[in-house]
């Protein structure tokens, strides 16, 4: 063997670490780990609370500095404040809007993949969903920009209708949020349901169901939890997007409210407490979908 | 199963127009990218390679596309180490807390990302700008890695629990210390795993917009390039050829993610991250 051929200067230092640490199970799992966690929760968690500590913080309105003295008023703001509640409910509304948009476009597909097409035509399929996934957001985005213009490419193929597209707005931004999404719906929606065993959907039928009845009482309570899985994704992509809105419409979002008070108004504690907002959403929306049973389908 | 035909012929036709939705508006872009006018109104005048010549001798484009490079290349690189030793770390041995490793790997790509832009944001500017370390190419790659971990972490897992213990169990037997066991067993398991992660981390970090606009300051990454060009009319042709450039180079590596993962039974590399 070849091991025997190594230079034998650092070999027995090395051999002598190896047989330490075999010895000592709980130190290699500390050294293996030292970096990974290192860095996730001192620069990830880390940020975290800072962001959370920071929600607390208030903005000195004459000087524009940020004071750190420990209040609550961020968040009063938030609840009293017409505006931003009208945003948290726009920006919910839609992405509940893309989220069953994406799962009526999505089961079609997802059912011809999994149970009908050959394994050729399925593994095809599924690269053809994956690299979109993959491809850049952004040019996306200013794809839909450039096709819904005025005079871009939807209204021409609609003038001879007689009908003209939806324009920028909020249409434009659930439909391009849905296009945006749709496949991380498609792929846990596939595995969902191939994991369904045909034999009983063939007993569905055996047993006198139709091909509806079928649908209604088998095949749907079997793909709840895929469908939810998959909504946990257009729920959070869309709850945490503030470039789509800005591209292909002129109303704010959550994260449009975020972006700006960082940026332009440089008022960080107020987008900190405006960003715990989605951050809740979330965590109560995982908590539900738990329960449903939609973490096995991740 | 038994389908009708008619609900057969549905699903073609629900898939074909899904297919479709997906993949429309890329056909469009890359119509526009050889337009030879400088207006987007359709239909588009003709077809010209002008603007892919403009946009390979165009300072900015050239700039950016390096700092994307660079960025995707720095991010991938520590994501791979970090992503590798947790994967062994997990599965591998057995320690308090183990369930919970995964759940923070996935935690910054699963939290909005505008919540992870600003979270990293507040903190560069509280912990690092009294360190002189102001926002830039260090900082995006601190934030790209810390998303990208999770690519490699699922890839690396995933390839460890399907080859199992005992070809490293029969190199101990045989002699061989730890280090000559990793280096001659579990690493040349894991090589293709790695290397897909590493093209799905290296994409997913050469696209990512909402991170990198809070950690970038002044450097422009490809997409930064692209938000902010977005404005300037006279700019928009070489936009759409940058845009071509860019959904090109970042399918390319998770076709060849996929293909380098597809032969194993236990599911494709590149499905959405949290997916595990």
């Amino acid at each position: 063997m070849t091991a025997v051929a190594e230079p034998s200067a650092r070999e027995p230092a090395g051999r002598r670490l190896a047989g330490f640490l075999w010895r000592r199970p709980r130190l290699q799992v500390g050294l293996l780990l030292a970096g990974p966690l290192g860095w996730l929760v001192i620069a990830y968690l880390g940020s975290l609370a800072v962001l959370f500590v920071a929600a607390f913080w208030r903005l000195d309105p004459f000087s524009g500095e940020v004071v750190k003295e420990y209040g609550i008023q961020n968040f009063q703001t938030l609840v009293e404040n017409d505006v931003y509640r009208r945003i948290v409910v726009r920006t919910v509304l839609i992405a509940a809007a893309v989220t069953v948009t994406d799962v009526l476009l999505a089961f079609p597909i997802a059912f011809y993949m999994a149970k009908v097409a050959s394994r050729r035509t399925r593994a095809l399929l599924v690269v053809a969903v994956l690299m979109p996934l993959w491809s850049s957001y952004l040019v996306k985005v200013y794809a839909w920009r450039i096709i819904l213009q005025e005079n871009g490419i939807l209204n021409w193929a609609l003038d001879p209708l007689g009908i003209s597209g939806p324009g920028f707005g909020d249409v434009a931004t659930w439909l391009v949020f849905s296009y945006l999404w749709l496949p991380y719906m498609i792929l846990p929606l596939y595995a969902g349901l191939e994991r369904i065993p045909d034999s009983l959907l063939d007993a569905s039928g055996d047993l006198g169901g139709r091909p509806g009845h079928t649908f209604r009482r088998v095949i749907l309570p079997m793909a709840l939890p895929a469908m939810l899985a998959g909504s946990i994704f257009t729920f959070s992509l869309t709850l945490g997007d503030y470039i789509t809105p800005q591209l292909v419409s002129s109303t704010q979002f959550i994260g449009n409210v975020v972006y700006a008070n960082v940026g332009v108004a440089n008022n960080l504690p107020l987008a900190a407490a405006f960003a715990t907002v989605p951050v809740v959403i979330m965590v109560v929306y995982l908590l539900v979908a738990r329960r449903l049973g939609a973490f096995e389908s991740l | 199963m038994y389908l009708t035909p008619a609900t057969r012929r549905l699903l073609r036709a629900g898939t074909a127009l899904t297919l479709a939705f997906i993949y429309v508006p890329l056909v469009v872009i890359a119509i526009y990218a050889f337009n030879p006018r400088r207006t987007l109104g359709w239909p588009t005048g003709g077809v010209t390679l002008e603007w892919f010549d403009r946009a390979f001798h165009n300072p900015g484009v050239r700039d950016a596309l390096w700092t994307s490079v660079r960025a995707a290349t720095g991010a991938t690189a520590i994501a791979l180490v970090l992503g590798s030793l947790a994967a062994i770390a997990v599965a591998r041995h057995r320690f308090f807390g183990r369930d919970t490793i995964s759940f923070l790997v996935v935690l910054p790509i699963a939290l909005p990302g505008i919540v992870t832009g600003m979270a990293l944001n507040a903190t560069f500017r509280e912990v690092l700008s009294p360190f002189g370390v102001g926002l830039g190419l260090f900082t995006v790659i601190v934030g790209h890695a810390t998303f990208c971990v999770v690519v490699i972490y699922n890839n690396a897992v995933a390839r460890l629990r399907r080859t199992g213990t005992s070809l490293e169990e029969a190199s101990s037997d045989l002699g061989a210390d730890t280090w000559q066991t990793f280096r001659r067993v579990t690493l040349p398991a894991m090589t293709s795993a790695l290397v897909a992660g590493g093209l799905l981390a290296f994409a997913l970090s050469f696209d990512e917009v909402i991170v990198t606009t809070f950690t970038a300051g002044s450097q422009q990454t490809l997409p930064i390039w692209i938000l902010t060009n977005l404005s300037r009319p006279n700019q928009l042709p070489i936009v759409n050829v940058v845009g071509v450039l860019v959904i090109a180079l970042s399918m390319i590596p998770v076709y060849l993610a996929h293909r380098l993962t597809a032969g194993g039974q236990s599911g494709p590399a590149a499905t959405p991250p949290l997916a595990e």
